[in-house]
């Protein structure tokens, strides 16, 4: 097994505005199984930030346990990271972007690090509006431990060792959407075209950008009678393609009158939804929760962006913070000494 | 644009670049694989079976292969394989007991005019299958040109001996100090079929240069004036002189002119010194020995004072390009350059010549005095007995081609002896097998090492100046031949794709170091060519393109920068990918003429 790439990269490989080639935004040689949709998500962070051309030491990347949460150290090798504890990496994401509001917050979690142990923490952070991305690398089980049904396994769904799974499977994107999460899409990993827009949508989103990945278990959960193997997810999924044009860069596409839908995010990026029927409304919650449930009645597994609320305010906005992060405040500041605190309770007598 | 037809064995010989560029098909990975597992005489049996030569080519092959290594597409230089195959010729042990022997007469009987490389070889593929074998050489000894116009500080004789020796240790007949006056004596002797390996021996002169014929005894023809030095008939040089041309031959001119007591040598050539015909080490190896070339200079004149010569001057040009490629000189108008000289060797190119060639033995030439030859496979002449190879098919080349010559002119001579279609070739021996040791590992050195390429060390320049046949380069030692071997990226362990086992994962496409693989709708070539990641933009180098998949896209993989890594097969869960190692020998004559496994 090869635990090296190769150092030599094709000699015409595009360079980003800053001048980064794609290959500045590799991370090491993946260790999970060959075929892993995990890696191809990788792939897709480490071509958003590329095409974003975000500086990789103004990255950090999150994490908790599992397999997706080995994923940050196979992209973006020159940014920040932090594996956290099981289900906490939400807490230390709050932390982080309370201290300092410059970086691009990149979660990555799994269906079990989210859905079962991680729940807690992770509906208290769609609540709170934390200003970061938060992928879900989601394949309906435990493939570290040998493939157990996880908590979004559909209900029906076969497990390898034959069981069928007599229990609803939790479905995150509904979740978020009913804790008021302000930016809310699907994707596949299979389908980079429509993961890598989103990615970078959500990097430009000011607030909580949440993504839940169909991401298929190539060990585990990839045979006949799994809802989420490659060709089962292929089968169903009725992909909205979408386009992400930064703020600055000009629209080159053409697109048919009608079939499409602009959203502009804060910053002035753009979204461009294609085929998207006119009366689809990105910032109708109710609507997006319809549309969901409706696919789901067709047999269907909606993928795209399905909901986002431009103009949401984020936890340091929410909670009426200083202007400095915390990690710009010097210690005078933070700590300002007797006098001060005499005046405070002297203002409280 | 088609899925491409991997059961023809010209695509994966294409994406192995050396040995497709090689004359003579060399499978160089494989030689090279074996220099990094110390099999050193394994290595120099693989070598022998395709090129006859080693060590001769090791030291002075024109080396087509380097210029096209994909290394340097990928840094900054290829792998040093002409040196390699050196290393393999350095360090073999006795190779007696595996060369081939006589086979048992079958009681044909062939001539071979010529003893250089191309006549050699036919010798060495037909002796194992019986035919009794006349070489003919004006000289004492055989090796043709690469005997009389290479010098021994670049290829010593030892060497050259050998690798003759094990030829001619094959029971060949040798008829040598017999200079061939009559094509027509020849065929009255009963052979069933004549091979001409006799070279292009005349080089170009400029008799119509004014002062030529007055000044002769200081002007001479390059390559008779090296076959001079090399037999010691000519031991000296003036301390000024002037060397025309800017060939290869050219480059021995002047160096061996430093040898003979030149000690102002130049180099004086019509072309820019970029069009030159001398490959580029030839051209550093020059200038490092102190050899100035001087280019866009025609001679337009021999200078003489008192009737002896004194210099030479020169019309000023500048190259002016053509929109169809023609390139004209075009004086520059400047005053005509002088530059003194005692001697001048003029090293401009060489001729066919025929004259021992009679009309009525039916060998019909062109115009430019070369033989007809049926196409450049079966190379027989208008006369269905006599064929053709090496510089006297052609006209000027190099070894390899020669030995090529020679290989392809055996098969010819055994079809037609044998009463068999010269035109149904013997298809190559090609061979495509999984290297699949275990879930990720594969039976190469996967993974490309960094090191960088080094030179070969030389001898002392003071030295190497005092002694003609001192060998200048003195070969890799064994460590460093070692990292030169790992820089081979193993181009012969192919990425074969099977697109019904494909899952559309994306994890060769995401794993691949130099971005090759592509996951996209088809189209036509060129629109496909240009919507890869990184679009393939060298027409030379082939894509890859596979049957439609599940999703209607198609697989193209850019075969131009792919590394050979493998990773591509290693992190595919569904073995779609596979590393299998591509053989492909050409056909000779004798087809099973080596055993290295």
């Amino acid at each position: 097994m090869s635990y090296v790439k190769p150092k030599f990269r094709h000699p015409k490989l595009p360079t980003n505005s800053l001048g980064y080639s794609v290959a500045d935004y590799d991370g090491a040689i993946s260790t999970l199984c060959a075929g892993c949709g995990h890696d191809s998500i990788s792939a897709a962070i480490r071509n958003a930030c590329f095409k974003s051309a975000i500086p990789p030491h103004r990255i950090a990347k999150l994490s908790g346990i599992g397999c997706s949460s080995k994923m940050p150290t196979y992209f973006l090798g020159r940014s920040h990271g932090f594996n956290s504890v099981h289900g906490r990496m939400p807490s230390v994401a709050t932390g982080a972007s309370l201290a300092n509001r410059e970086l691009t917050y990149i979660g990555v979690s799994g269906d079990g690090d989210t859905a079962s142990i991680g729940m807690g923490q992770f509906v208290h952070l769609i609540r709170r509006n934390v200003n970061m991305t938060y992928i879900v690398a989601n394949n309906g089980c435990y493939g570290l431990t040998k493939g157990q049904d996880s908590a979004t396994a559909d209900l029906g769904s076969v497990a390898k060792g034959g069981a069928v799974n007599p229990f609803d499977g939790i479905d995150l994107a509904s979740l978020a959407l009913l804790q008021g999460a302000s930016f809310v899409a699907r994707s596949f990993s299979g389908d980079k075209e429509q993961l890598e827009p989103l990615i970078r949508a959500a990097m430009a989103h000011k607030g909580f950008a949440f993504i839940d990945v169909v991401s298929p278990c190539v060990t585990f959960n990839n045979h006949a009678g799994s809802t989420k193997s490659y060709a089962e997810t292929r089968a169903h999924v009725d992909a909205m393609q979408l386009d992400f044009i930064p703020m600055r860069e000009e629209i080159r596409t053409q697109y048919e009158a009608g079939t499409s839908q602009t959203v502009t995010l804060h910053d002035g990026s753009v979204i461009h939804l294609q085929k998207a029927s006119s009366d689809y409304a990105t910032d109708d919650r109710a609507a997006a929760m319809q549309a969901i449930q409706k696919a789901e009645a067709e047999d269907k597994i909606l993928t795209g962006l399905l909901h986002l609320d431009p103009n949401s305010q984020d936890l340091n906005q929410l909670l009426n913070l200083a202007n400095k992060p915390l990690n710009e405040l010097d210690k005078d500041e933070l700590c300002p000494g007797s006098r001060v605190l005499d005046s405070i309770n002297q203002g409280l007598r | 644009m088609k899925p491409t037809n991997v059961t023809d064995p010209e695509y994966f010989h294409k994406v192995v670049d050396c040995q497709f560029a090689c004359p003579a098909h060399t499978p160089v990975p494989a030689y090279i694989r074996l220099i990094s597992q110390q099999r050193y005489t394994d290595a120099y049996l693989v070598n022998w079976e395709s090129n006859v030569f080693p060590g001769v080519l090791g030291r002075t092959c024109d080396r087509p292969c380097e210029p096209v290594c994909r290394r340097g597409r990928v840094e900054e230089e290829p792998v040093a394989i002409c040196r390699l195959k050196r290393v393999a010729a350095d360090f073999k042990e006795d190779v007696s007991s595996r060369l081939p022997r006589a086979g048992k007469p079958n009681g044909k009987k062939i001539a071979l005019i010529g003893g250089g490389p191309a006549s050699l070889t036919v010798a060495r593929d037909l002796a194992p299958l019986g035919y009794e074998l006349h070489l003919y050489d004006a000289n004492a000894k055989a090796g043709g040109f690469m005997r009389s116009e290479i010098p021994s500080f670049r290829l010593p004789e030892s060497v050259l001996d050998e690798e003759v020796g094990y030829v001619m240790d094959m029971g060949i007949t040798a008829h040598f100090n017999t200079y061939v006056d009559s094509m027509a004596d020849i065929l009255t002797n009963g052979y069933d079929a004549v091979f001409v390996g006799s070279g292009a021996p005349r080089g170009r002169d400029l008799p119509k240069l004014p002062g030529r014929k007055k000044a002769d005894k200081n002007i001479h023809i390059g390559l008779d004036w090296l076959a001079n030095v090399a037999f010691e008939h000519t031991k000296k040089i003036g301390k000024k002189v002037i060397v025309l041309g800017g060939g290869n031959t050219a480059m021995d001119c002047c160096r061996t002119s430093r040898r003979l007591g030149g000690e102002d040598v130049k180099v004086i050539v019509r072309s820019p010194f970029e069009d030159m015909k001398a490959s580029p080490w030839e051209k550093e190896d020059a200038i490092h020995e102190g050899i100035p070339i001087i280019d866009n200079h025609v001679p337009k004149e021999f200078v003489l004072k008192k009737g002896k010569l004194v210099g030479m001057t020169f019309e000023k040009v500048e190259p002016k390009y053509h929109e169809d490629g023609r390139r004209e000189l075009v004086p520059t108008g400047e005053e005509p350059a002088f530059f003194e000289c005692d001697d001048v060797l003029i090293a401009i190119g060489q001729e066919n010549a025929f004259p021992w060639i009679e009309k009525e033995t039916g060998i019909r030439f062109t115009s430019w005095g070369t033989p007809i030859i049926n196409d450049d496979e079966t190379f027989q002449s208008t006369r269905k007995d006599v064929f053709f190879g090496g510089d006297a098919a052609f006209g000027p080349a190099n070894i390899i081609t020669a030995v090529a010559h020679g290989h392809k002119a055996a098969v010819s001579i055994d079809l037609y002896c044998r009463g068999k279609d010269l035109e149904k070739r013997p298809a190559p021996n090609v061979t495509l097998i999984s290297q699949k040791m275990g879930i990720h590992e594969w039976s190469y050195d996967s993974i490309p090492v960094n090191d960088k390429r080094e030179a070969v060390p030389l001898v002392e320049l003071g030295e190497a100046l005092k002694d003609r046949d001192l060998e200048v380069e003195l070969g890799f030692d064994l460590e460093t031949a070692f990292v030169q071997a790992e820089r081979c990226l193993n181009c012969d362990a192919q990425t074969v794709f099977t697109a019904d086992s494909c899952i559309e994962c994306d994890a060769c496409a995401d794993i691949c170091p130099t971005s090759c693989i592509n996951f996209i709708q088809n189209a036509p070539e060129e629109e496909l060519r240009a919507n890869l990641m990184v679009p393939a933009d060298d027409p030379e180098q082939d894509i890859y393109v596979s049957q439609t998949l599940n999703t209607g896209k198609v697989l193209v993989k850019d075969e131009d920068v792919c590394l050979h890594c493998g990773l591509c097969a290693e992190r595919c869960p569904t073995a779609a990918w596979d590393m299998k190692l591509f053989t492909y020998n050409v056909a000779k004559a004798t087809p099973d003429l080596m055993e290295v496994s």
